[in-house]
């Protein structure tokens, strides 16, 4: 529609410059803030203070990485985030898909009553409290397993897949198991290769919300630092960050002052972890695009 | 979807198939299910450590415990305030797939799509840790206001009380507008350039092709995610509240989700903490098959 072949006529240009200005503004202030900090992250600390690193590092240094790479357990989170991941993408996708397989066959016994049973869970849960008193009862509190095993059957990624496999052609199948091949060798060998499209869909949500989590590092592993995610370690310097801040304000006398801010972690830290846990996303985001917006279409007539 | 699928002796039942499925059931059964019995705790003096049957009973004290708590009354304030900045904003990502189907096909519109939507990836912790850079008393934004006279550095965004309702849903915003807008760009992309001929046929330009065309194709989607927002507003979710809750901005940012966390976890009062949960659970789940049903109505079929 934009290739009008009419006259552009004065109040369509200004628009269009409005328009144009607009939609650019929004962009850089989505993309600024992160800017920013990559700006500090790579400014040397003094410098920083003096002079903000507006649009560019001042005085640029790589200080603040050399640090962060012999800060205590910047690596023991770094490896544990990625652990997570890796394992919890793996498990989750597996399972989501080979239960969506299983719920294509009708020749599943109780399929309509255990496919609702699952689709349930999407309207209604126990709540945090509820959800927190069984994790400590099953004895998951400050263990790995609570990053994974909750998460693992999500209803809407089983969906999404089911919806997927009943629009392939079931002859493909057919042959298969004409051949003698069993269901986990069809599901192997036949379908999990066709879902590729769906299936790195939902890589990439199981993924991200993986790699973004530290809510579950809060309420349940807190007390195994063994545990802690990247996402948790920002955290947790923000936090201090913010309340040694609150300190400063209240603080009385001058020592009092001095000593809290010496003990505020450096901003250049702060902002080098932001960057480092950013960074994942951003270099997979060209390759999650690809597939994020077939998963809300798939989702929008999903049934 | 009624295609027959499976294999080629059909009628008969393979049980085969629900073995498989068993351990998955269990999963949901244990993770999803099991908390929701977990509810009972709600009618019992819960004491950590102690079995639930060793546990006095008592009924629907903690209910009534709720009808009393003025802080129950805030956290619903809150929550209402931000349920309603929010139904107000959903026009915006449709305003944005409008504005960005008007830029011509090229870099700019790839460039504005590509970051409007990045930061739905990006974690509420980064977040916070990217509002701080640009709003703390230290922050980029809050020197340049100084600066410019706009406010002193004392007083920062983020330890705002009374800024908390349009700056929480500003960040909302800023995270999720773009992504939001993703469905609209596909209603538009669904719509026939028939349409446009023939309405530019009868003398309309661009901006009444925008209202007489690409607005109604975007309504259904609209309406349908209007009601369900309206449907869900309860669910706020608890780590954006908890990153920005500060001892300056808990009044006003303590939503319900929030303050059952602050009861159950922080306080360990269990039970009290369970028994908010319920409520809401219950009226939330109320809400959302009300405004399926509505939805329902309108677009003919189901959402849910």
């Amino acid at each position: 529609m934009n290739k009008n072949k009419m006259k552009v006529s004065t109040s369509r240009k200004v628009f269009l410059v409005f328009d144009y200005c607009l939609m650019i503004l929004l962009a850089l202030i989505c993309i600024y803030p992160f800017w920013y900090v990559l700006c500090y992250s790579l400014s040397d600390t003094t410098a920083a203070s003096v002079n903000t690193p507006v649009f560019l590092p001042s005085g640029f240094t790589l200080s603040n990485y050399k640090e962060i790479l012999t800060l205590k357990g910047f690596f023991p989170a770094l490896l544990m985030s990625l652990l997570r991941t890796v394992v919890g993408t793996i498990t989750s996708v597996f399972c989501c898909s080979f239960l969506a397989y299983l719920f294509t066959k009708d020749k599943m016994p109780g399929r309509k009553i255990l496919y609702r049973f699952v689709v349930f869970t999407m309207y209604i849960s126990g709540g945090m409290i509820a959800t927190y008193i069984v994790m400590k009862s099953y004895g998951l509190l400050n263990s790995f397993w609570v990053y994974i095993l909750p998460s693992m059957i999500s209803a809407y990624n089983m969906i999404l897949i089911k919806t997927y496999i009943e629009q392939l052609p079931p002859e493909l199948e057919e042959s298969a198991s004409l051949d003698g091949a069993g269901y986990i060798t069809c599901f192997f060998k036949i379908i999990f290769p066709l879902c590729k499209p769906i299936i790195a869909t939902v890589v990439v949500f199981v993924a991200v919300g993986q790699w973004n989590s530290w809510f579950d590092n809060h309420i349940y592993t807190r007390a195994n630092e063994s545990l802690t995610t990247l996402q948790y370690l920002l955290y947790n310097y923000l936090n201090e960050a913010q309340r040694l801040a609150e300190q400063l304000k209240t603080a009385s006398s001058g020592a009092d002052m001095t000593k809290a801010m010496a003990s505020i972690s450096p901003k250049g830290i702060r902002m080098t972890i932001t960057v480092l846990a950013s960074l994942p996303i951003f270099a997979l985001y060209p390759f999650m695009q690809k597939y994020f917006s077939k998963g809300i279409m798939v989702g929008a007539v999903k049934g | 979807m009624n295609r027959k699928r499976g294999f080629v002796k059909s009628g008969s039942k393979d049980y085969k198939l629900l073995w498989m499925a068993i351990p998955f059931i269990t999963i949901v059964f244990l993770f999803s299910y099991v908390p929701i019995f977990g509810w009972i705790y709600s009618f019992f003096d819960y004491v950590p450590g102690v079995s639930i049957f060793d546990c006095d009973f008592v009924g629907l004290e903690y209910f009534k415990l709720i009808l009393k708590d003025n802080n129950v009354l805030r956290a619903l304030k809150n929550t209402f305030v931000f349920a309603i900045i929010n139904i107000c904003l959903t026009p915006l990502p449709m305003l944005l797939a409008i504005l960005l189907n008007e830029l011509r096909n090229g870099p700019v519109k790839k460039f504005v799509q590509t970051f409007t939507t990045l930061p739905n990836f990006i974690s509420w912790v980064i977040i916070f840790s990217l509002a701080t850079a640009l709003f703390a008393s230290d922050g980029i934004i809050t020197m340049l206001a100084v600066k410019l006279g706009l406010g002193d550095a004392s007083n920062s965004l983020l330890g705002s009380n009374e800024a908390v309702y349009w700056f929480q849903s500003f960040l909302v915003q800023w995270k999720t507008l773009g992504w939001n807008s993703i469905i609209y760009m596909a209603a538009i992309a669904g719509i026939d350039q028939e349409q446009y001929e023939a309405a530019r046929v009868d003398g309309a330009g661009h901006f009444k092709c925008a209202i007489h065309v690409t607005l109604p194709a975007m309504m259904e989607t609209f309406v349908v995610l209007f009601i369900l927002n309206i449907g869900n507003f309860l669910n706020t979710g608890y780590e954006q509240y908890l990153l920005f809750k500060n001892s300056l901005t808990a009044p006003n940012i303590e939503v319900l989700d929030l303050y059952t966390y602050r009861i159950g976890l922080q306080n360990m009062d269990y039970s009290y903490g369970v028994a908010i949960s319920v409520v809401k659970s219950i009226v939330s789940i109320t809400l959302v098959l009300a405004a399926n049903m509505v939805a329902k109505k309108i677009r003919g079929k189901a959402v849910i």
